[in-house]
This record gives C-alpha cells, structure tokens and sequence, in this order.
C-alpha cells in the first residue's frame, strides 16, 4: 500500500510547532479533471503549493537546510487519469477556517483541478484507511456485449497476468486478487448514441498497485478486447472497503464528524480500525 | 470562420507520449481569447521543447501585450517531441498552440522566436506539422506571415527561404506596429494580397522580408552584394529599441506552467543591455545601449508577478545584473519584503567583487549558501585582454576568497575554448587558477572539502561582435586542449581531487559556428538535415554532427565553400558579410578597429564601459536615436557572478 508520510496521533486537528504558534491539520479531498488528468502526481504537488502561495494559505514550513512545505499526499493517480478522489494532508502554520482554505485554494488553482473537501484531521492513519478504490473506465468504439464477454473471462480466470514497465523496469504481475468488483454499467452504455462500454471497479490497494490501466491490459489479454481508442479512467472514490455492500466509505468521515460541534473521537485509531473489521467508520464516532 | 480545435484529436494521442501535460495549455494566466472577434491572431511559437520555452520572456511578453490589445488574439505553440510528431502524422493531426489548440495554419502571424541557431530543424517540423509550405516563396494568402525575431535573428541568412519576415530587437513595440498594419490592410480589403503586405511590412524599414533581396556571389563562394529587388524595400533593415522600460512592465502575470520547466520562478529583467565590451559576446553588442528598469518599477512588478503566479523565486535578469545603479537598495529591499516567506532571490548573470559577495549573502539571507559562479572566460591575463573582459588573477583571488570566508563552499568558474589567438598555455592556466583558488580557500577556511568546479564552452564567433571575422578554432584543437587541461588537473595530487571540470567536445559549436554566420546557401543544408530526420539539434541526444556535415557536404558539392570555410576561415575587411545589411546600430569601422585591438595579445587595448567612461563611438546611439538610462551612481568594474 502506498502511503503519505505517517504523521504522530493529534486530536482536533491541532498541535503546536517548533516556534511555538498553533498549527492545523487539515485533509483535503481534490479532483483531477479533464485535461488535468494528464498532470502527474509531481506536477500536481507544484500546482498545490503555488496556489497555497497565491491562496495565501499559511502552510508550515519543514525546518533545515531547505524548508519545504508539509504537505503529504497518499495514494496519488497515476498520469494520464481522472480522479475524483485523491487525498492529501497539509500542516498549516496558524489556524484557518476550513472552508475558507477550500474557497480561496479553488480560486487558486488552474482550471480542472479542484478541491472537493477540506476538514481538519482529527485521527491519524489515514493514509491506512486508504484500502480500495472504485474506477469508472469507459471504452470508447467498444460494444457492452464484448465488455461483457471480457469482464466474465477476466472474473473467471485464477490469475490474470500483466506486464508494466515501472521504475524497476518492466515488472509481470496478477491483477486478479486485488479486483473486488468488475462489471459493465450496460445503462449507461446503451443511452449513448455511439458503441461505448463504461465498466465499474472496485480495486483493493496491494503491492504492487493494481492500476485502472493494468486491469484495461488484462481485459484485453484474456479476452482479445480491442480498443479503438485509448479508455478513459476515472478514480470515483477512495478509501475504507466495505465487502458486504460492496462500497467505498468516506476516508475524511471520522474527521468531518469529528469537527461538528460537540463531537469527541472515541479512538484516534478508530477510524483505520473500524474499516477494517468491515462494519463502516462513521458509527465509531459518538455524537452522531 | 470559426476554426475547431484539434484538442479531441489531440486527447487521444497523449496516452501514448512523454510528458502529455506539456501539451494541453491550460496554465495558470494563460489566455483564451474568442476567436471569432479578433481581427489579427497571432501564433507565438518558441521552437524547443515546452519545458525550455514556457520560462522565455520574449514570448510571454509578447503573449500579453498582444492580448491586451482589442481586437487582436495571442497563443502559444511549442516545439512538440519526436513521439508525439509521430502520432501527429499517423493520424493527420497539425500542429497546434497549446492555449485553444487550434492549427498553426489558421493564424495570420507566426511569429517564432530563435535564442539559439539550433532550434532552426524544429521550424520545419513545425512549418510542416502545420501544412505550411517550407518555403515562403509557396506561400499564397491563405497562409500565416512566417515571422522571426530574437538572438539568432541578427544573421537569419541560413534559414532565409524559410521565413517570410524578420525583425531585430526589442519585440514590443515592432509587434503592436505589425499588427496595426496587419489590420489595416485587412480593412482595406487586403489589396494585392501576401506580397503586398510585405511590402508595406518592408517599407517601414523596421522589418526584413529576406526575399526581397537579390544575393550575388562571386566566383570563390565570399558574397557580392545584397539588392533590393523591389522598389520601397530598404537597402538597410533597423533594430528595434525599446526605451523607458518602466512603461512596459511586462510579464505582468506571468505563465505558470503545469509540467515542469527549466526555470521555476517569476524573471523581471531589470535593465537590458549591456556596454561591457566583451568582444564575443553577441547579446552585449546588439542589445546596447543599457536600458535600466528603476528600483520602484522592479519592486511593483516583483510584487504583482508573486502574487499573481504563487512562484517561490524572483529571478533578476539582465545579462550582467550587479551593474544595475540601484542593485544595493533592488536587493536589499526584495530581501526585506521578503524575509520569513521562503520567497527565493536569484541573479543569474552577474559580475561581484568583495562588495558583490556582500549582495550574495543578502540574497541567501534566509537560504542555503551552496555555490557562486564566476566567469573570468579567459584561463590567461592575456585571454583576458583579447577578449576584453578585464578581471586580472588578483581580482578573481580575492573575491573567490571573500566567498569562501562567507561560508561558500562551492566555486564554479566558467571559461571559454577556442578563442582568438589561444594556445595551449592560455587553456593550461585555467588549471593553474583553478589550484590558486583551492590553495586560497583552503588557507582562508582552514578546511577542506571547499569544491571548485570548472565549467568550459567552446567559442562561436557571432555576427555584430568583433570577433565576427574571426576563424573559430577545429574542433580536434578544442578537444585535443580539453584533454591537456583535464590531464593536467588529473595528475595533480594535491589539488586535483577538489577541482571539477566540465566541457563538452568540439563538433556541436562548429555546427553553431556553421549556422551563426552562415548565407542563404545554408538553407539546403538545413532542409537536407530536417529530412534526414535532424530535430531539436540543441539537445545533445538528438543531435548528428555526422548528419551536418554529409548535408553540407552533398549540397553544397557544386559550391567553391565547404564546412570550413564558414568556420574555420578568417574573414578579410572587405568581405561582404551575410548579415551586412542588417543594422543593430554597430559602427563596422569600430567592429573592426576593436578587432584589430584585441589581436595584440598582452598588448591588446582595453575599452571600458561607457556607463562610466567617454563614450567610445560603438556607432549605437547616434545611429538608433537612443541614450544610456540609469537610475543611480555609475557602478564599479565587477566580476561576473551567479549564485547557485
């Protein structure tokens, strides 16, 4: 699992820096969209900590030889994908309404990227309850029929191999075991005029990281799908896996309960935790 | 017309290529104007990678300043990578600009803007991408005026039939003056179509339409004359000059790109120009005279330019900063408002002495203090002289030491190779300083890992510099006097170790030497290279020497010149230069009168700057109606310098 810098359990989103003035933790939810989703996770760092400047957003600086805004990001998009869901946590040096940082960082920042969440962090581990994501990938020029065919080839496999050129150089790995759910949204394939497949998935975060695209490769493997055109993938949620409904909870739930007024966190851990035993998050939280 | 964006045909190309976020525009102040409602667009293409181009002043301010302009559109195009050239063709899509992405071909003007002789292949690409005939000569109404400006511009002969127009100098106002007329003739109906226009372009003197001029060879291959061919055209083609550059405070916002580039800060040029005197500097010569922005303007465009980009650096540019009247109270001012902000100061083209190391300090007040770069250019005292830039060992000595007291630990000092007159020894003493500055630091710091690391690049004779009849050094006595200066430094026990050097080898600068003062014959040669698969010639990945010199070779087999004699060879006085009939206000008696001081070596006159010294009649001011600006006391005689 990929994850953001771990960061030491704080409560109400508050702690103090070396110079002695209050900080804040805020997690903040962005989208990527449209042309952005071309952006790579780098470019995108840079795009955030100019616009905390332009925001003037007081975002703490990292001591030493060369100070660096805190930011952390976990389980970022790869290149060339949209993404409704990603995450990152930032130290801001004096405390700051929220929803003003939301406001003034959209004002910030260049079209198609934009911030969907701001609340401060109220439990640690966040970055833990990361554990699935849920894709929409659509397939232009390709007909739900042979979509369909792929998906029950692909589900039906013990293991479906597939090669991506990383860093390390060029890695073989099985992408079946991380797949949860793979189907065919026929509805929304069949109100389009033009053959198009939309397919919904729902990956558990494993090491290696089974990518939207690694999926799309073995589809197209297992079952000879071809593609007209380049599919086009977007993350629609991230964060704890619940199996029984098959869903994807709400990673920031547990902070954003925590802010409303008269909440208390029962566990710092209880957020990670309660993902974990599979009963949903938000009801670890008393005071709801 | 309304004219459709390649964008969707374009999406579908960017999964498959390096870096697809250089191409899709969308930056943080770019402009999207509608098309439909402008009367003259123009397409802005810096012809190199989006990564180099995107930081380039000239286009960004251009960008603007057209765009301000009612009526009138401005977008940006850059040089695209051999991957995506490729799919572009697969699937017939033509090069676009990045703000709308709407086809080269569709604009009025493209302009192009050439820092460098090497980015003349990517031209082709784009004209070709683009559906443009390469040869303006093919070009009917329904094309854009094929425009260039900048550096490289001053001798545009080897890419000649390919541009359509040529302007020198300051761009700003040239630009509003073009499209002025651009719009005129538009209203009037656009009488006489393409040629037309030209010719009025032509006839204000101020813009250079290559084929309106006859050239003539004589029978060794030397030029014999330049003739207009049509009657309104100039024998002479001016400069521009932009003066008072407090009235242009531009970039205003400036681009702030996605993807990342080579420079990551906001640049307000703090003065332009530069009357130094370095014989082979280009930029000092065509640029004069010096132009200053005042300490006040600096500071509101400083002011705007962060806040509108959120950049972390302000970079101070000029082509020697620290000379700038006011650079105490510039730097010291930025480094008040700034303290505490993790807002970053840099010169990058600056002279120091002692007092210059007290403005680096200023400008790491906050900041790491990891390396200065010094550029005496000249290993020798004499190189020195030759090449005017008058810094004797004791100068170098004591500032390098005055920055290892500070807590510098890092030295650079760059040189140059293949200079006029050089011999071996004069490339040896580059060792020889380079052991005196360890030896000093090393006594001065009592430590040591003090570093210096010697940077060199091989001499290109430019034109309009006096060294423009200069024979340029082959490349075997460049590489073969890198060798011995890397032996020498090799074999030194006690010091080498802490000395590092760079160079490049010798064949890429002859291939700029061949471009920089080549003729019209050239542009064959540059076509023949483009065909033969030669793109983006300035990086060393993609570059063939071999694919140069067998395209010199073939076309101009049935020419008396060859590769040598454009480089190798010294120019006589009367030789007819292809660049002659350009005018950047330079004086050509003077030229060659500097030239001839800098040939007596130990004894080679000295000119000092007439910022602070009598004017030494480069022929610049009188010729172009223009004046030294200064805000401030005159300023001293430093070394260069640029903190890392």
């Amino acid at each position: 699992m990929r994850k953001g810098a771990e960061l030491p359990p704080a409560l109400e989103g508050a702690d103090s820096l070396s110079n002695g003035s209050q900080a804040q933790r805020l997690r903040v939810r962005y989208a990527k969209r449209h042309r952005m989703r071309f952006a790579s996770h780098r470019d995108i760092a840079r795009v955030l900590e100019r616009a905390l400047r332009r925001a003037e957003v007081p975002v703490a600086f990292s001591a030493g030889f060369s100070p660096h805004p805190k930011i952390s990001y976990a389980g970022a998009a790869p290149t060339g994908v949209a993404s409704e869901a990603e995450y990152c946590e930032l130290t801001l040096a004096e405390p700051m309404d929220p929803e003003r940082v939301r406001e003034r960082l959209n004002a910030a920042m260049p079209d198609g990227i934009a911030i969907l969440d701001v609340v401060p962090a109220a439990t640690s581990g966040w970055a833990d309850r990361l554990e699935a994501s849920e894709w929409r990938i659509e397939l232009p020029g390709v007909g739900p029929d042979d979509a369909e065919a792929a998906v029950a080839a692909f589900l039906a496999a013990e293991q479906v191999e597939v090669e991506r050129l990383t860093k390390k150089g060029r890695r073989r790995f099985d992408v079946r075991p991380a797949v949860f759910l793979l189907d065919v949204a026929r509805r929304a394939a069949t109100e389009r005029q033009e053959t198009y497949a939309i397919l919904r998935l729902i990956v558990r975060h494993t090491t290696p990281v089974v990518r939207p695209d690694d999926v799309v490769t073995g589809l197209r493997q297992i079952a000879d799908l071809a593609l007209p055109a380049p599919a086009r993938m977007t993350r629609l949620a991230q964060g704890p896996l619940d199996e029984d409904s098959g869903t994807i909870a709400d990673p920031l739930a547990v902070d954003a309960a925590a802010a409303r007024p008269g909440a208390t966190v029962v566990s710092a851990h209880a957020g990670s935790a309660a993902a974990r035993s599979g009963s949903g998050n938000v009801s670890a939280v008393q005071g709801l | 017309m309304t004219v459709e964006s390649v964008f969707p045909q374009l999406e579908a190309l960017l999964p498959h290529v390096q870096k697809p976020i250089q191409y899709v525009g969308g930056e943080l102040n770019s402009v999207v104007k509608e098309w439909d409602d402008a009367e003259v667009r123009w397409a802005l293409m810096y012809p190199d990678a989006y990564e180099v181009g995107v930081p380039n002043q000239g286009v960004q301010i251009l960008y603007e300043i057209l765009n301000e302009r009612e009526g009138v559109l401005a977008e940006r195009a850059y040089a695209v990578w051999p991957d995506l050239e490729k799919l572009m063709r697969e699937h017939g899509v033509p090069h676009f600009t990045v703000d709308s992405h709407r086809p080269l071909a569709a604009f009025d003007v493209l302009g192009v803007s050439f820092a460098s002789e090497m980015g003349y292949t990517n031209l082709l690409t784009a004209l070709d991408l683009a559906g443009i005939p390469l040869h303006a000569v093919d070009r009917t109404d329904e094309h854009p005026i094929v425009l260039a400006g900048g550096h490289a511009m001053f001798n545009p002969e080897p890419i000649a039939d390919f541009l359509d127009a040529v302007v020198l100098g300051d761009g700003e106002e040239i630009a509003i003056a073009i499209t002025e007329l651009i719009r005129e003739f538009r209203r009037e109906g656009s009488p006489g179509g393409r040629d037309e226009l030209l010719s009025r372009l032509a006839a204000t003197g101020g813009v250079y339409v290559p084929k309106f001029y006859d050239v003539t060879y004589l029978p060794d291959g030397r030029i014999e004359k330049y003739v207009p061919n049509r009657p309104g055209v100039p024998w002479r083609v001016q400069k521009h000059t932009v003066m008072n550059l407090d009235d242009w405070p531009y970039p205003k916002n400036p681009i702030v790109p996605i993807a990342e580039s080579v420079h990551e800060r906001y640049s307000v040029e703090i003065f332009r120009g530069c009357t130094r005197g370095c014989r082979f500097c280009q930029a000092g010569m065509i640029t004069r005279p010096v132009r200053e922005r005042s300490e006040k303007a600096i500071a509101a465009m400083v002011d705007h330019g962060l806040r509108s980009s959120g950049f972390q650096e302000v970079g101070l540019l000029s082509l020697s900063s620290a000379d700038h009247s006011q650079i105490s109270e510039i730097t010291k001012n930025l480094a008040d408002r700034y303290e505490g902000t993790h807002t970053g100061l840099s010169l990058p083209s600056t002279r120091v002495d002692a007092f210059n190391i007290d403005l680096a300090n200023e400008l790491t007040r906050n900041g790491r203090r990891s390396g200065l770069t010094f550029a005496p250019e000249g290993g020798s005292e004499r190189m020195r002289r030759v090449i005017n830039k008058m810094v004797t060992e004791e100068d170098l000595i004591r500032t390098v030491t005055a920055a290892y007291a500070a807590g510098w630990r890092q030295v650079k000092l760059y040189f140059m190779c293949g200079l006029p007159t050089e011999e071996d020894a004069d490339v040896l003493a580059i060792a020889d300083l380079a052991r005196k500055v360890i030896k000093t630091g090393r006594e001065v710091t009592g430590r040591r890992d003090i570093r210096c690391t010697v940077s060199i690049g091989g001499f290109v004779p430019k034109p309009h510099t006096p060294f423009q009849w200069a024979g340029q050094a082959p490349h075997e006595v460049v590489d073969s006097r890198l060798r011995k200066l890397r032996d020498a430094l090799r074999s030194d026990r006690e010091y080498g170790k802490s000395i590092g050097l760079r160079y490049h080898e010798g064949r890429p600068s002859i291939i700029e030497g061949l471009l920089s003062r080549g003729d019209r014959r050239l542009c064959r040669v540059v076509e023949r290279v483009w065909r033969e698969g030669g793109r983006f010639d300035g990086w060393s990945e993609y570059f063939s020497y071999e694919r140069w010199v067998k395209a010199v070779e073939e076309e101009l087999a049935d020419e008396p010149v060859d590769l040598d004699w454009y480089t190798v060879r010294e120019r006589d006085a009367d030789e007819v230069l292809p660049w002659d009939h350009l005018d950047a206000g330079l004086d050509r008696e003077w030229l060659w009168q500097d030239w001839q001081d800098a040939l007596h070596g130990e004894e080679a006159v000295e000119v000092d700057d007439c910022r602070w010294s009598p004017c030494y009649d480069c022929g610049v001011c009188p010729s172009m109606g223009t004046q030294i600006q200064t805000h401030g006391v005159p300023g001293r005689k430093l070394l260069p310098l640029s903190v890392v």
